[in-house]
């Protein structure tokens, strides 16, 4: 026990030690080195570099896990390397990368070009990172802070915008009030089980009745904590302002890399550690995963600024995945890490495209700002269609196979009434969706609209999501393998 | 058989459409001239296949198989047997008329157009040919996509309420259909520990009556929308009445066909006890009567002459539903001829149509009055475009209406007595439409000196008349080749009908390869 950082430590927690160094460096370069906003592109680079070297890190740990079978843990299982938290780690690499690549170009025409954005993006990465790794409820909920603050300063980071700032503030007081609700739940479990590593509380939590009425309030405001996270219905109500208010390029790491590192640990709580209390817990993410659903579908229907139309049809998507968890089958919980996956480039792509038609004054936010835009941008605007369409789960697009998964689940478990209301609303989300393509591909615009806010960057990203949203969806086995290895343990 | 032709004619029309994506779109006559050459070509490599088909084996021909998403048990699996062959045909025969009659019609954004349709052909063509339950979904809902632009972007007025409305009453069926298919997918795998799509492979389940019943409803819907049939028709005037001509065509003459075939290829095979159940054939057999009628009596009272043509589609498609489900030989067989020639009679019928909205961009049938006097050899293509649709002897709606009437006879007698009435309905609205529009005197001055048929026109309608002829004086071909698949679907449906328990008796559709 004198030991207190082994090599072991290191090498688990190198990337986030990386990501964490390079976010902080970012903050200095900027200060002293590039004081001319036009210069700060040159941090791209930097934010590559640096995720560069975590992928390393990354892939070495993935190697040792290949070689060596058996999982990793540090600082006496604080922390865990394993396929599972692997295949978020890659998620959120991927998609800091992308949302780093549409940045600059965004943040030039809006006046916000800080260096410290890069930063800031890299150190809610290195929050990401305890969420899906963090086997012990401090470094869970220090990770999950480091996140959530990063991003309650990101939100706010047009300045000079009312809206941003307005969102930021709403983001804050109702992301901090469920920050209240995690601790709680967690202090009750620490109660519980007279430590804070999972695998104690795991075994505590077998060892009681799933209907004690204390273990039911932890369960209670942990579910709370995380449902607000990952922006399920009932507590929602956050996320289509915050979404608004953000920078479009934040809203979409917010809507992708929040959510999906929230879902990590939602699925290592729920599935794994508070598996055997699943009768308690089942009927409140029914519950959840169904109001989700409808609360989403239905608000998305009237929308007519597109980030809020996202918002809720993000909230829609949390609530599909929902349903994975609730089938709980090896099916299920591989068709939340798959549809966790592809939600992830289909939504990236569709904000990608939202943030192209950003304007100088005039945000590019209303529905009928995509008026035309086949006619000014038929890339755009076809690989528009494919993430739409892939949103909405039409095979042949990667959106289908998340549907397909979460679908089987629930059919296998016998959740039939469920899997009905889920394919029911499908048909709703097309609705919306098609909102979208038909301001695309079938109304024009009758004044001549500004060229597009593009730059290499937004191309290379566009055609990553775009190729990886078709790509998954007609060849999915190895993502398909991916996510099976992460499973099997 | 190892040759790859179904790949072949699958493809062909998304190789055509990776071409005219490189021909930039300010050449029209360039793109228009690429996408009739590859309908073409889809039609000319689609020859081989009813020539070289062997009409005396059971099971499926052309087949290739390969593995597509391993860990689901996912296959690139096609083949095709004697109805398949026929839908196939009619696809790529279809489609051809369809691109080629878009020559004048379409004066904006031709490209696209055009690419919609090419992609919409390779989505028909594999619906037809899959042996895999998922393949078969995927290409189920690729259809979709284009359909909904060609209505949205090149439709009527209404064009934006039918194309969303289209879309979303048939994907709402395809998704509970999509629960239809898991159902079996997981039985098959629990009660055989492997998981797999092919269809040939689902045929082994045993399923208890109660669970085939609710996977057949499921079923159902999916392709009850797609037929259309009665209480879900409600799509269909819009679309037909708001597309472009070539898409009402299509829709028409392919697309509703997806129902009826998914019927025929999965309902009844996959579910042989629900689908001869008793209170499962009255309702589907009263569905299509109501819908004969209904379609045929709304149809006398439309003022719209696309959407009369429309509507008679609901109760033309009557017939093929009650065909089906008077489950036995003479029925399914039938009804699959009335398949292609609902194709032929109604997709000339909406290129009439869509002849004069051309010339007048107006539907109305009171606009029109006398254009036989105006327009003579239009009137007498009309003429026998109406008596094809009506079932005139010695065309082809006469085999396909009486073959059913026949076999409904023979299920139900009561059924036959109510669809005969529709059949006498349908000449009534058929002929009255005509006498409307083509005789009398020419009442209207805007009518005078129309153009008659130009040589495109012709050439649109004489293949079609051709062929109509041909079923109508010489059906047996159609019948012989239909023969085999049609005697295993009427055994497999009456077999497990009469012994519901009688555990794995049906091994002997393997695939013969």
């Amino acid at each position: 026990m004198s030991v207190y950082y082994t090599s072991t430590d290191h090498f688990v927690l190198l990337p986030a030690l990386l990501l964490a160094l390079f976010g902080c460096a970012t903050l200095i370069f900027d200060l002293f080195i590039f004081p001319e906003p036009k210069q700060r592109r040159w941090l791209l680079l930097f934010l590559v570099i640096g995720e560069a070297f975590a992928g390393v890190a990354f892939a070495r740990q993935q190697m040792f896990l290949a070689g060596h079978g058996g999982d990793l843990t540090a600082f006496n299982g604080a922390l865990v390397i394993d396929n599972y938290s692997l295949y978020f780690h890659w998620i959120f690499l991927a998609t800091t990368l992308i949302v780093g690549l549409i940045s600059y170009k965004y943040l030039e025409v809006r006046n916000e070009h800080h260096g410290e954005y890069y930063g800031l993006l890299m150190m809610a990465q290195c929050g990401m990172f305890f969420l899906a790794s963090g086997t012990e409820l401090v470094t869970i909920f220090v990770g999950l802070e480091t996140m959530a603050i990063t991003f309650y300063i990101l939100v706010g980071f047009l300045r000079s915008d009312k809206r941003s700032n307005e969102a930021a503030l709403k983001y804050l007081l109702l992301g901090s009030m469920s920050s209240g609700f995690l601790a709680y739940g967690f202090s009750v479990l620490y109660g519980i089980a007279d430590s804070t590593r999972l695998q104690a509380i795991t075994a505590a939590v077998a060892a009681r009745d799933a209907w004690d009425p204390i273990l039911l309030l932890g369960i209670a405001t942990t579910a709370v904590g995380l449902l607000f996270k990952i922006s399920a219905a009932p507590f929602h109500m956050w996320a289509p302002d915050a979404y608004e208010g953000a920078p479009t390029t934040i809203t979409a790491y917010l809507a992708v890399g929040s959510k999906a590192a929230s879902f990590a640990l939602l699925l290592r709580m729920f599935a794994g550690t508070l598996g055997s209390a699943r009768v308690a817990w089942e009927p409140l993410m029914i519950a959840a995963a169904i109001l989700s659903m409808t609360v989403g579908n239905l608000a998305a229907v009237t929308q007519t600024n597109t980030k809020r139309l996202l918002a809720y049809s993000g909230i829609n998507h949390a609530g599909y995945i929902l349903l994975g968890l609730i089938a709980g089958n090896p099916t299920g919980l591989k068709g939340v890490l798959v549809y966790v996956l592809v939600y992830t480039f289909m939504n990236l792509g569709a904000f990608l495209v939202l943030t192209s038609l950003t304007r100088q004054g005039l945000a590019g936010e209303d529905i009928n700002d995509l008026r035309g835009l086949m006619k000014r941008a038929p890339g755009h605007a076809l690989w528009m269609l494919v993430f739409l369409v892939s949103l909405a789960g039409i095979p042949p697009t990667a959106g289908f196979l998340g549907k397909y998964f979460i679908f089987l689940a629930l059919i296998e478990t016998g959740h039939v009434a469920l899997a009905v209301v889920a394919a029911a609303y499908v048909a709703v989300s097309v609705y919306y969706y098609f909102r979208l393509v038909k301001a695309v591909f079938i109304e024009t615009e009758e004044s001549e609209a500004p060229p597009l806010a593009t730059s290499l960057g937004t191309q290379i990203a566009l055609g990553v999501t775009g190729a990886l949203t078709l790509g998954i969806g007609i060849y999915p086995e190895p993502f398909l393998r991916l996510a099976q290895m992460s499973i099997s343990r | 058989m190892t040759s790859n032709l179904l790949s072949l004619i699958l493809f062909t029309p998304i190789a055509g459409l990776l071409v005219l994506l490189f021909i930039p779109s300010s050449n029209k006559t360039l793109i228009k001239l690429w996408a009739n050459l590859t309908a073409a070509a889809g039609f000319l490599v689609s020859l081989p296949l009813i020539m070289n088909f062997n009409r005396n084996l059971d099971g499926y021909q052309f087949v290739e198989r390969a593995d597509w998403i391993p860990s689901l048990g996912v296959q690139y699996l096609i083949g095709v047997d004697g109805i398949s062959v026929l839908m196939v045909m009619l696809t790529t025969f279809m489609g051809l008329i369809a691109i080629f009659s878009s020559w004048d019609a379409i004066k904006d954004r031709e490209k696209e157009y055009y690419a919609m349709f090419l992609i919409q052909q390779t989505g028909m063509i594999g619906v037809f040919i899959s042996m895999d339950f998922l393949l078969f979904y995927v290409f189920w809902e690729l259809v979709l996509v284009p359909m909904y632009f060609i209505i949205g972007v090149w439709g009527g007025p209404r064009k934006l309420y039918a194309a969303i409305k289209f879309f979303l009453y048939t994907l709402a069926g395809g998704v509970l259909m999509l629960l239809g298919i898991l159902t079996l997918y997981f039985q098959h795998a629990s009660q055989f520990g492997r998981y797999t799509f092919e269809i040939t492979e689902l045929m082994k389940l045993n399923l208890p009556l109660g669970l085939q019943q609710w996977v057949f409803w499921a079923f159902f819907l999916g392709f009850a929308i797609k037929v259309p049939m009665f209480p879900f028709h409600t799509w269909l005037p819009d679309a037909h009445t708001e597309a472009p001509t070539a898409g009402s065509v299509i829709l028409a003459a392919v697309l509703l066909k997806m129902g009826t075939y998914g019927f025929i290829r999965f309902s009844l095979p996959l579910l042989p006890s629900a689908s001869s159940d008793r209170t499962i054939v009255t309702v589907l057999a009263v569905l299509s009567i109501i819908g004969i009628l209904y379609g045929a009596l709304v149809s006398l009272m439309q003022q719209d002459w696309k959407k009369l043509v429309a509507y008679s589609s609901v109760s033309h498609l009557g017939f093929c539903t009650l065909g089906i489900f008077a489950l036995n030989h003479a029925g399914i067989a039938g009804s699959v001829i009335q398949q292609i020639n609902h194709g032929i009679s109604t997709g000339m019928l909406f290129l009439i149509v869509g002849v004069i909205y051309e010339r007048r961009h107006t539907r109305e049938i009171k606009e029109y009055g006398g254009l036989a006097h105006v327009m003579p050899n239009y009137a007498i293509v009309f003429a026998f475009a109406m008596l094809s649709s009506a079932g005139l002897p010695l065309l082809n709606g006469f085999v396909g209406e009486f073959t059913i009437l026949q076999a409904a006879f023979d299920a139900n007698r009561v059924w036959a007595a109510f669809a005969v009435l529709g059949v006498i309905f349908g000449a009534a609205y058929l002929l009255w439409l005509y006498q409307r529009t083509m005789l009398g005197e020419v009442t209207n001055e805007k009518n005078k000196g129309l153009p008659d048929l130009n040589w495109r026109e012709w050439a649109v309608f004489i293949p079609l008349m051709i062929w109509a002829v041909a079923i109508g004086v010489y059906p047996k071909p159609y019948f012989d080749i239909l023969e085999k698949p049609v005697a295993q679907i009427v055994h497999r449906v009456h077999q497990t009908a009469n012994s519901v328990a009688n555990a794995p008796a049906v091994s002997s559709e393997a695939v013969s390869k």
